[in-house]
């Protein structure tokens, strides 16, 4: 069995929370757009995935960056009612409440996994919403707990 | 119980020779102690061999699924079986989410309901003779058990104290989808709902993890939990796929976690609390640690009991405008 060891990372002074963002094509995206066309600043710890709608994210999409090292988790999706697809991000509020709730339930700290609304004309609350994550993931520090370690052949 | 029993053979013998079914999914006594073997009979004087007991952990409806697959080659002169089935209260659910699932036609069902007092968890009898082995075990009548060990010892015990923890919360007991029913309708428990879940979820975070994971960890990826469960009927599971790769061909603990999770994960609105994964499981794994969790917030945030009513959708195929979004982050 492979003992569980801090990550090089958290030895680290200058460590920097690594955050995957899955976000819809259609708003958080766009969203994620204008705050850089607008020029506001936002930290650059985010790693964005773009898909086509949040009902399109396998909750085990979340589970799965956890253990490959990511600190944290955002998931974000058009607001209620405005989903491209109709109704793919109200499908998907279901789905995560549940795995997020379980997460907690196993031990995972709550705020590694965020998730959130965020039109394609939010881009100042992209900007506030990212901040806000960082900090919360910052806060909790380096994500050990699902991460894979495969122990080197000796 | 042996009433029942004598009953259901005479009866499944009618059936299958007034050719009403073509077979019928029941149980028969194995060799190993606390366990049965799922018996299909398709003769009348098979039926000799069925069994109704507090053994029957098995969910049967696991069966099914694959009866009604149309072979490949056969297409056109295939016709579905007519299957007789005997359900408990918890069968009976599974039945009705796999019907809902379009896995099973109702028509080609004959549902056999039964009154279940709950069945035993073989785990719990065998920490009760540990270390030594159970050899024998004897039903004595009156709820009293005597459990051989290996050892040569041997102690009585009630047979509630052996029952699976999820019988003693059990709302449905009776089968709440039938053709028929054998013997009386049993009493449901009384035991409180997901106490196994309140009481986990009241550690600390640090001590839930390390409990989930010494949990998880003695897990060898024998994958028994799928087969044993009804609701496990992808032609392809996530623990298999290849693109992508879900989980690592390790026993990394957190490839363990990821095959769990993501299992308990899949039976949301759908697990009926049988039991049958826990009974199936070589290592004493506490799976309900992770489906009543999943259950419990189902019924919570999403309202309604699974397996109930073959008209509702299941709660993960419909939404509310108005769901909780107490667990989202506001910038």
């Amino acid at each position: 069995m492979t003992e569980t060891t801090d990550r090089p990372d958290n030895e680290r002074i200058d460590w920097e929370p690594r955050i995957a963002a899955f976000l819809c094509n259609w708003c958080s995206y766009a969203g994620a757009d204008l705050a850089g066309v607008s020029r506001i600043q936002y930290p650059p710890n985010v790693r964005v995935i773009r898909v086509p709608c949040s009902g399109r994210i396998n909750p085990l999409f979340i589970v799965k960056a956890l253990q490959s090292g990511m600190d944290g988790v955002l998931v974000s999706g058009c607001h209620p009612g405005d989903c491209h697809y109709i109704s793919g991000n109200l499908y998907a509020r279901r789905k995560f409440a549940l795995m997020k709730s379980l997460l907690e339930y196993v031990g995972i700290e709550p705020d590694r996994v965020h998730f959130s609304w965020v039109s394609a004309a939010e881009g100042i609350r992209f900007a506030e919403l990212l901040h806000a994550v960082v900090e919360a993931v910052r806060a909790i520090g380096p994500a050990t707990k699902m991460v894979k370690r495969i122990e080197a052949v000796p | 119980m042996s009433e029942v029993q004598d009953r259901l053979r005479q009866r499944v013998a009618e059936l299958l020779d007034g050719g009403t079914i073509d077979l019928f999914i029941g149980y028969a006594s194995a060799d190993a102690p606390l366990k049965t073997a799922v018996h299909v009979v398709r003769s009348s004087a098979d039926a000799e061999a069925l069994v109704w007991d507090a053994r029957c952990t098995s969910n049967l409806a696991a069966l099914l699924p694959d009866l009604f697959k149309r072979p490949q080659d056969q297409r056109d002169e295939w016709a579905a079986p007519r299957v007789g089935i005997l359900a408990k209260g918890c069968v009976s659910r599974s039945i009705v989410g796999l019907i809902k699932a379009h896995q099973v036609p109702r028509e080609a069902l004959h549902i056999v309901g039964v009154g279940c007092s709950g069945v035993v968890d073989r785990h719990r009898a065998a920490r009760l003779v540990a270390p030594a082995q159970l050899s024998k075990v004897e039903f004595l009548g009156d709820g009293r058990v005597r459990l051989h060990a290996t050892d040569g010892s041997e102690q009585d015990v009630d047979l509630a104290e052996l029952l699976l923890e999820g019988c003693l919360e059990c709302r449905h007991p009776n089968a709440v989808l039938s053709d028929e029913s054998i013997g009386e309708p049993t009493t449901a428990a009384d035991g409180s709902r997901f106490a196994n879940v309140k009481s986990f979820a009241s550690r600390t975070i640090d001590e839930r993890w390390e409990a989930f994971r010494q949990e998880i960890s003695r897990c060898i990826r024998c994958y028994a939990c799928r087969e044993a469960c009804p609701n496990c009927y992808c032609t392809e599971c996530f623990a298999e796929e290849t693109s992508p790769r879900w989980i690592g061909v390790t026993t990394e603990p957190s490839d363990l976690m990821l095959f769990h999770l993501g299992r308990a994960f899949h039976q949301a609105g759908r697990c009926v609390d049988c039991g049958a994964c826990v009974s199936a499981c070589p290592q004493g794994i506490d799976l309900r640690l992770l489906t009543q969790k999943v259950n419990e917030d189902v019924e919570s945030l999403f309202g309604g009991e699974v397996g109930v009513s073959v008209d509702r959708l299941e709660p993960l195929l419909q939404f509310e405008m108005a769901d909780d979004e107490g667990f989202m982050t506001e910038p």
